[in-house]
């Protein structure tokens, strides 16, 4: 599945566009950065309730090409300015975590 | 030939934390190291700046590579850590809320780097913590 796949469900609306050409591995879910830095694996998805402008360096970092930030959770300015620096997709949903995992899993 | 870098790294600047680690992860990828590699060192310098920015009163990274090896030395300028033993155990932390707040905390910052890195020392006293950190490029 490519990212663009994704947002066909419009559940997720695109915020900030990178590569919507990325492929999706799979998808990872946490908001203690230590953590996803070391293990959330290159091209899968980051699902967190994180908004501030650290997590796109966590993104970039690890060769993720997309954050889905969930249940509306407010996004900072500064997050979209560094985002869109970096080519990362933002992509912001109502649904939690586990519901988006359910959906990228499910294909 | 050893080729270096270095790096500001100041107390609670969040909105810049990250960028030396992007520079080492742009420069690395350029230089044609294998991905996985990239990946631990990255990992390292990463935790290695969020401690710094987080914890000390600012201090520096240098990136040092040469054709066998890549070394990396974070100092900063203080307070130091009262006891190494202890912040090397997975899950402790004297993180700030306000750092906590950001996800940042875990108590998993120092363990990541020893995990990741081939070689990790680590001294530290009131006048600042040194962190060296080395991997060998077969």
């Amino acid at each position: 599945m490519k990212v663009r796949d994704l947002l066909i469900d419009d559940s997720f609306r695109l915020t900030v566009e990178g590569n919507l050409d990325a492929e999706i591995t799979g998808c990872y879910c946490g908001d203690l950065l230590s953590w996803v830095m070391s293990h959330i694996k290159p091209h899968q998805v980051w699902c967190t309730v994180l908004s501030h402008v650290n997590i796109v360096a966590v993104a970039s970092l690890t060769q993720v090409s997309s954050i889905i930030i969930c249940e509306d959770a407010p996004l900072e300015e500064a997050t979209l300015n560094k985002a869109k620096q970096e080519s990362i997709n933002i992509i912001a949903t109502s649904l939690t975590s586990a519901e988006v995992a359910r959906r990228i899993l499910n294909g | 030939m050893t080729v270096s870098f270095e790096f500001a790294v100041y107390h609670e600047d969040y909105h810049n934390a990250g960028v030396a680690s992007s520079e080492i992860k742009k420069y690395l990828t350029q230089i044609g190291l294998d991905p996985q590699l990239i990946r631990r060192i990255v990992i390292c310098s990463y935790e290695a700046e969020m401690n710094v920015v987080i914890h000390s009163y600012g201090g520096k990274m240098v990136l040092l590579i040469d054709d066998n090896e890549i070394r990396l030395e974070i100092a900063d300028k203080g307070p130091g850590i009262p006891n190494i033993e202890l912040a090397m155990q997975e899950g402790y932390s004297t993180a700030p809320l306000s750092a906590r707040e950001r996800g940042f905390g875990a108590g998993m910052g120092l363990p990541n780097m020893k995990k990741n890195a081939d070689v990790f020392e680590i001294a530290s006293s009131p006048q600042g913590t040194v962190v060296k950190l080395a991997w060998v490029i077969i």
